[in-house]
Formats: C-alpha cells, sequence, structure tokens
C-alpha cells in the first residue's frame, strides 16, 4: 500500500507569527498529504520528539526570526541524536540567500523563500521523501 | 526475537514509531507484529476523550498526561484527526496542547486520519491500542475527532469514556439527543467559568437520572466540571476515571471490554477491506452508469450485475 506522505510543520524558537506555517499546512493538506502541526514557539528538543513518534517523512520547519543558523544545527543535531537521518528537512521563512548554502551544507535538503507556490514545495517535498525515505508516493 | 519488536518492547521510541507505521500500513509484516503483542497480557486501562470540536479535548487531555506521568505511569496517547474527503489529506493539530508534556516523562502520542471513515474512529487508531497495550503502557487515551451526537464508535473501544460538553452550545433538548449523550460514563462540563454552566449541568443530570438505557445498572454515569486550560477540576476528573476503572475490575467487566474491543477491531478491518473493494468498483464503472439516460436506468440490473463482479473477484 503506498503511504500518503507525513509533514510535520513547526514553528521555530521564540517567534510568534504563524500565518505563512498554517498557509503552508492547510496547502500541503490539499495537495493529499497528513500534515501534523505543532504550533508556536517550539524547541528543537520538542520538534524533533514529535516527528519521533509521529514517524513523519518531513520535518518542515518556519521561521522569521532570523536565527536559523544558531537553532537548525540543534535540530539536526538531535535529529541524528534519535536516529531520523533518513527524514527530510526543509526549512522556509525570511532566510538571507547567502545562508541558503550554509544551510544545506549542514544536513538541510530544500530551502523556501517568501513567494514560494504551495505547488512547488509539494512536489520539492516529494523529491525529499523519494531520495531520503526510499518509499513510494502518491 | 525479531529485533524491531524487541527493541519496540524494551521502550526504544524510534522502535515503537517504526512498528506503528508498519501495523499502520496494513502489511503483512506489521500485522505479525500486532498479532503478537495481541497475545501478550493486557493490562492497559483505555480512556476514551470525545465531544464537540473546541470543546477542549486535547487541552483536557495535556492534563491529565501531567498528572499521570507525575504518578509514573507510562501514557500512550492517540489522536484521530479528519481527512479531508477531497483529497485524504489532514491537517492535524491536536498535538500543539500536548506538546509541552510530551519530551518529558514516559509519553507516547501519535497522531491518526481518520482516512475518510464515519464515525470518529479509523482502523488504525483501534490497532494502535492494541499495540499500545502489547507494548505495557499503562494508560492509553484516545482523544476522537469531534464529530458530534454520531461519535459513538467508543462505546465498543474503551473502558472509561469521558464526553466532554461546553456551556452555550444549545438548550437542554440537545442533550436529550440520541448518541453521544448516551455513551459517557464521565460528562465532563469544560470552560465551566462560561455563563449557563447551572443550566447544563442541570441538563446532563436530568438526562442521567431519567436514563433508563444505561447499559450498566450499577455504574450512575459521573458529572464533572473543569476549566482545562487553566487545570481546574482535573484532580476530581481523574479520581472519577479511576473510580470507574476499580468499578469495570470489581465488577469483572474490565476484560470484557477487552474482548469486546477486539470484536470491533475485526469489524472495522473488514468494513475498510471492503470499502475499498466498493470504491474500486464504483470508480471502475461510474462512466459507464453515468451515460446511462435516466428512463433506461436499471436499479436492480446494475445493482445485480456489481454484486456479481464482487463476487468474481474472490
Amino acid at each position: 500500500m503506498e503511504r500518503r506522505i507525513k509533514v510535520l510543520i513547526a514553528k521555530l524558537g521564540l517567534d510568534g507569527h504563524d500565518r505563512g506555517a498554517k498557509v503552508i499546512a492547510r496547502g500541503l493538506r490539499d495537495e493529499g498529504m497528513d500534515v501534523i502541526y505543532t504550533g508556536l514557539r517550539q524547541t528543537p528538543e520538542q520538534i524533533v520528539k514529535a516527528a519521533l513518534q509521529e514517524d513523519v517523512d518531513v520535518i518542515g520547519i518556519s521561521i522569521l526570526s532570523g536565527v536559523y543558523m544558531e537553532l537548525v544545527p540543534k535540530v539536526i543535531e538531535l535529529m541524528k541524536k534519535y536516529g531520523l537521518e533518513n527524514v527530510g528537512l526543509v526549512v522556509g521563512g525570511v532566510i538571507v540567500p547567502d545562508d541558503i548554502p550554509k544551510l544545506k551544507a549542514l544536513g538541510v535538503d530544500e530551502v523556501f523563500l517568501p513567494g514560494s507556490s504551495i505547488r512547488e514545495i509539494a512536489n520539492s517535498i516529494r523529491d525529499v521523501v523519494k531520495r531520503k525515505r526510499g518509499i513510494k508516493v502518491e | 526475537m525479531n529485533d524491531l519488536l524487541d527493541r519496540a518492547l524494551r521502550g526504544e521510541e524510534i522502535a515503537i514509531s517504526k512498528l506503528l507505521t508498519k501495523i499502520e500500513s496494513l502489511s503483512d509484516e506489521g500485522l505479525s507484529y500486532l498479532s503478537y503483542l495481541m497475545r501478550r497480557p493486557t493490562k492497559a486501562h483505555t480512556i476514551g476523550i470525545t465531544g464537540l470540536p473546541g470543546s477542549g479535548k486535547s487541552t483536557l487531555i495535556a492534563e491529565l498526561i501531567k498528572e499521570y506521568s507525575r504518578k509514573g505511569l507510562r501514557v500512550a496517547v492517540i489522536l484521530v484527526e479528519p481527512s479531508s474527503p477531497f483529497t485524504m489529506g489532514s491537517f492535524m493539530g491536536n498535538r500543539i496542547r500536548m506538546q509541552e508534556v510530551a519530551t518529558e516523562g514516559n509519553i507516547f502520542i501519535r497522531s491518526v486520519s481518520t482516512e475518510g471513515n464515519l464515525g470518529g474512529l479509523s482502523l488504525s487508531a483501534l490497532m494502535f491500542i492494541e499495540a499500545f497495550d502489547g507494548l505495557g503502557f499503562d494508560k492509553i487515551i484516545i482523544e476522537t475527532v469531534g464529530a458530534g451526537q454520531m461519535d459513538v464508535d467508543l462505546k465498543d473501544v474503551v473502558h472509561t469514556k469521558v464526553v466532554l460538553n461546553v456551556p452555550g452550545t444549545g438548550d437542554e433538548i440537545q442533550v436529550l439527543k440520541a448518541g453521544l449523550m448516551e455513551i459517557g460514563d464521565i460528562y465532563v462540563i469544560n470552560k465551566a467559568e462560561r455563563p449557563d454552566v447551572a443550566l447544563l449541568e442541570d441538563a446532563i443530570k436530568f438526562l442521567i437520572d431519567s436514563s433508563e438505557s444505561n447499559n450498566d445498572e450499577n455504574w450512575k454515569p459521573r458529572v464533572v466540571k473543569t476549566v482545562a486550560i487553566k487545570g481546574i477540576g482535573v484532580n476530581n476528573l481523574i479520581s472519577d476515571i479511576e473510580d470507574h476503572k476499580r468499578y469495570l475490575i470489581d465488577t469483572k467487566r474490565y476484560d470484557e471490554v477487552v474482548r469486546k474491543r477486539r470484536i470491533k477491531l475485526i469489524e472495522i478491518y473488514l468494513r475498510s477491506y471492503f470499502n475499498k473493494i466498493i470504491k474500486n468498483l464504483l470508480s471502475t464503472n461510474e462512466n459507464y452508469m453515468l451515460i446511462i439516460n435516466n428512463n433506461e436506468f436499471d436499479f436492480r440490473a446494475i445493482i445485480n450485475s456489481l454484486l456479481g463482479k464482487i463476487k468474481e473477484s474472490f
């Protein structure tokens, strides 16, 4: 049986703006995915623990506060600690373009900037899932 | 023993998580794990939480988790969330209220979508109850979709059924309607700081006192007032939940619930199996049926032909 893609959408750190994250979560739902939304002000520990228990295919982090270079490495470190190396990690929000290669070097699979369409994001998530999870996707 | 199963039985979270995914996929491997776990001793106290959307189910569960983990219990939570009838996708947000407690203690929370099933429960949820029980959890809490009056699937599935109500959602006539308001072992009036709480309490008490259909004459449903977001009333609720558990054990009904729940699991498995067959059959024959003129539409012949196709496929 082919499984629907399961995505965790999370707001990382001290960041109170989640309209964007909700739009993405809702859009991915409409693309036929199961989306778990964990809400505002999540610590790396909370996010990774939720991803672990839910066995998600991809973690999507939304961040507008600018501290992604501090917090994303912590998420990656915890993902390794808990054995989630084959879970995709995508980051979206206000990201300085120069930092995109740095994030990717750390292990982020995709970075989405403002203006990305839902379809584009959904397709890239499907690619990440195919690559990292080696499962068939609908 | 199988490595994954072994690790899951030792409580390793990633192994439990992968095990659940395999079970959910209905693969042979997954079903064999489930069969193994179902032959292990069952002891978990299963608690179902249901009620209208927005009545505070998730918030209340977060409070229950806090208390149970303080007592050193191992708690599993199954969050059933609605799936879209159009895309089958889902937006699952119930975890939000539990994120703070999820990193402490021995708590495992898993969300499942209804996969289009009516009645508030899904096959995955029923299989997960069995899996968590076999893995040795002490409490299994199931939050069902806030579907409302017809959300009665819980009846044969959990030991203790908690139905949430909030003041201001209609007059006492709503309380007297059949369905959801018949199944509760405990009725919670949440958001009890709101006006009209006395009205609702009276209506529920009247319902309980006047009920003849009570499935169990020796347990009179309790009514508890809570303000879950502030933790008010939660201890009263927990002591009522424990009273109900003790009552089931004392009257030798505790194990009977497990047997009934397994029959329900088999029923839902078969239903979902046949649903798929029916769905496929309809999608392959829909175009043919759409082009028949209304005055040539022979309902009986069509039904017989479709049933014939189902029989052939076996």
